[in-house]
């Protein structure tokens, strides 16, 4: 363990020095072989002082676009290559693993899963973390109760599996319940019920998860958003006797409608790339499976890069509208700078 | 654009005389529907949180929202054989207990088959099946008697309930840190997490000075690439990654799986949000002071190292515990870059291993899960103003 600490330490040493070195090296060379001086003729002068303020950006930007290239700009196209090959990735099958996928109940019921997914959990985590920030600017303790809701956010996926894994916990109907849902549920006077086993209830149960992270996002978000509101517009409603709930509705709603949207595709984002959760819980048995899910499936497990590829690109597929509009919505922010 | 962050915990209190005032009907509905809410948020962790504190015996049978109750138990013990008894006045007698020393039990009923565990109290006399009568005190000491001697050569059961006594206890934490390889974890996940986190900074930090400060061809097109790049599913990167790594390790001849990997795709991963949160950071810094630092002669690499920097603290700092928190709490790239060797696992890693051992064992799992978020949990609580301006400088926009 000393030792593995002793590597740790090495490590972030070496690499910090590694790049540092590369960084205060690159400039001290460009500095050196391009230098400029009064003494030398001006043309000379002008041409290296220029040729210095070109090269710089790429010394600057180098090792962020190598990263970029090489771990997210070729797979795209790698994965895509691959997708129209076999299992192994050495003979080319054109179309092959998407007809299979068309084709595939499994991959249907991800995807119809994936599809409920996306429905259900940024809806409820942003109509949640609405809710939660609006009461929240109300009370005096609404600080703490913001805080505690938004503590899930620290927690990893798997961490949060293991906390409702034990929230969900099953035993026969004459043992004592040691999961919270079910002692609530046999404190009613029903029968215990295995929760991960039941179809649909299960994929419900594990979305609560998800939405129990997300909401405290949503609510950080929108509290502050609700709070950029101009104090006088609500103050005039209310003069002219509106009540809280109108207010909420045709005020606040209105004036935060694209902080509101934002929540909801970055949220929508995560939700599409859900695993961890589906992956610790059920690893997709009994109807919950989603396409990360089995995407990883096919490819580690069963050793079929083509057809996990081709599930890869259809994740890609369904990501490409939010990234598009993300472009358009950061290309209007510049605009107005 | 965003406006200043809220600071969580730190609400003005109003003063007594108006929150008094303020009581009305409506006001109630409020506290107790966010009252709901937060109590719905928390209980889950907090019952997790108990139950890793509580004894395996007691975390079987009740349920966490009972730990300061004692809990009764059913169990059984056997009987000593023939061979301990003594003869006394005539009478042959087996001494004994049940219980072991610091069982933590007070036996309140007992019968001598499993139907009758009920029938008699701590302290009174029940028959037992082979011969005799046995007296069974509430602290488990029994005395078991018979006129004749005894010739059983199986000692039979005795059944009781016990009453348990709730007892705070860290043993969970000791097994799991030690036997279950979670303390190995724990290193492995800091030897990943830290170096990541801070090279992958410092990349995103002469990254996004450039491409908010420097003039240069295509400065645009980079900038909402990495827009663009924010919201790529990392699934797409597993597969060529991983081949390529498993050719480089071919060629070099080392394994294609191990930390160095795992560091290179952390650092890589994050980037793409480190720089367009870093950017969106050092293009709102006051343009004079660039410009008049450009005017004295200062070349690019001075301005950034000796007053973009120092100004970039708040945000390098919330891009950090980003970065920092997704690596600590991300599985997947672990699972595929890093490999499943034992020495090698993350924390996230060993309890899916603990999901899928020992998945009844929550004494286990419960202390286990607790040690892989505390350190989230520190960073977040102690930084949780980065955090939000870091999440707000994200988002709203």
């Amino acid at each position: 363990m000393l030792q593995q600490g002793l590597y740790a330490a090495l490590t972030i040493v070496l690499g910090v020095g590694v790049f540092l070195a590369y960084f205060w090296g690159a400039n001290w060379i460009l500095d050196r072989a391009l230098a400029s001086n009064a003494r030398m003729p001006h043309a000379l002068a002008q041409r290296r002082d220029n040729l210095r303020s070109r090269i710089r950006p790429w010394l600057f930007l180098a090792p962020a676009l190598i990263f970029l290239l090489v771990y997210l700009v070729y797979p795209v196209f790698e994965t895509f290559r691959l997708s129209l090959y076999d299992r192994l990735g050495q003979d080319f099958v054109g179309p092959d693993n998407y007809t299979w996928a068309i084709h595939d109940a499994t991959f249907w019921q991800a995807a119809l899963n994936n599809l409920g997914w996306l429905v259900i959990v940024p809806a409820l985590s942003t109509i949640f973390g609405l809710l939660i920030a609006v009461l929240a600017d109300r009370v005096w303790w609404g600080g703490l109760g913001k805080t505690l809701v938004f503590t899930p956010m620290a927690i990893s996926f798997v961490g949060a599996a293991v906390i409702w894994r034990f929230v969900y916990a099953y035993r026969g109907p004459d043992m004592p319940q040691i999961g919270i849902l079910n002692a609530f549920v046999t404190w009613l006077g029903y029968p215990p019920q295995p929760w991960m086993q039941l179809t649909y209830v299960n994929s419900l149960l594990l979305m609560v998860i998800l939405i129990w992270i997300q909401t405290g996002f949503a609510m950080v978000i929108l509290s502050a958003a609700l709070r950029g509101i101009p104090g006088e517009t609500i103050e005039a409603a209310r003069i002219d006797g509106a009540s809280e709930v109108q207010i909420f509705f045709t005020i606040m709603i209105p004036q935060i409608a694209g902080t509101i949207l934002v929540v909801w595709t970055t949220i929508t984002i995560i939700v599409l790339k859900v695993f961890d959760i589906v992956y610790a819980m059920t690893n997709g048995e009994n109807d919950t499976q989603v396409l990360a899910n089995l995407m990883y499936r096919w490819t580690f497990i069963s050793g079929d890069t083509g057809r996990g590829s081709a599930i890869a690109i259809v994740l890609m597929l369904a990501v490409l509208p939010v990234m598009i509009w993300n472009i358009r919505r950061f290309r209007a922010a510049e605009g107005t700078h | 654009m965003a406006t200043i962050a809220p600071e969580l915990p730190l609400e003005r209190a109003r003063s007594a005389p108006r929150r008094l005032a303020r009581i009305r009907p409506g006001r109630i509905v409020v506290h107790l529907a966010l009252l709901f809410f937060v109590v719905l948020w928390t209980l889950p962790t907090a019952g997790l949180l108990i139950s890793s504190f509580r004894e395996p015996d007691q975390l079987a049978v009740s349920g966490w929202w009972t730990a300061l109750a004692p809990a009764t138990i059913r169990e059984a013990a056997r009987l000593p054989v023939a061979e301990a008894q003594v003869e006394e006045n005539g009478v042959y007698v087996i001494r004994g207990s049940v219980l072991e020393p610091g069982s933590n039990r007070t036996i309140e009923t007992f019968g001598t088959t499993n139907a009758t565990l009920g029938d008699t109290p701590a302290g009174g006399t029940a028959t037992v099946r082979v011969g005799g009568e046995i007296t069974l005190e509430s602290d488990g000491a029994f005395v078991w008697t018979s006129p004749t001697p005894f010739t059983h050569t199986t000692g039979p059961r005795v059944y009781y309930a016990a009453e348990l006594q709730p007892r705070a206890t860290f043993e969970n934490y000791a097994t799991v840190l030690t036997a279950n390889g979670v303390g190995r974890s724990f290193i492995n996940s800091m030897t990943v997490a830290l170096p990541a986190t801070i090279i992958s900074v410092m990349v995103a930090a002469f990254a996004a000075y450039a491409l908010a400060w420097m003039r240069f061809r295509g400065r645009t097109f980079f900038v909402v690439s990495v827009v663009a790049l924010m919201v790529v599913p990392l699934q797409l990167a597993l597969i060529p990654v991983l081949r390529l790594y498993n050719e480089v390790g071919s060629v070099l001849g080392i394994p294609g799986k191990g930390y160095f990997g795992v560091w290179l795709a952390h650092i890589a991963f994050g980037l793409p949000l480190a720089v367009y949160l870093l950017r969106n950071y050092i293009v709102g810094l006051p343009r004079e002071i660039m410009e008049s630092a450009r005017m004295d002669g200062a070349s690019h690499f001075q301005i950034f190292t000796s007053l973009v920097l120092p100004l970039s603290i708040p945000a390098l700092a919330s891009i950090a515990i980003f970065q920092f928190l997704w690596i600590w709490n991300d599985l997947l790239v672990a699972l595929v870059f890093l490999g499943a060797q034992d020495d090698h696992v993350v924390l996230t890693g060993r309890l899916i291993d603990l999901l899928g051992t020992m998945g009844e064992d929550w004494n286990l799992l419960t202390a286990g899960a607790f040690i892989s978020i505390v350190v989230p949990l520190l960073v977040f609580f102690g930084l949780q103003r980065y955090f939000v301006r870091g999440l707000l400088a994200g988002s709203v926009k």
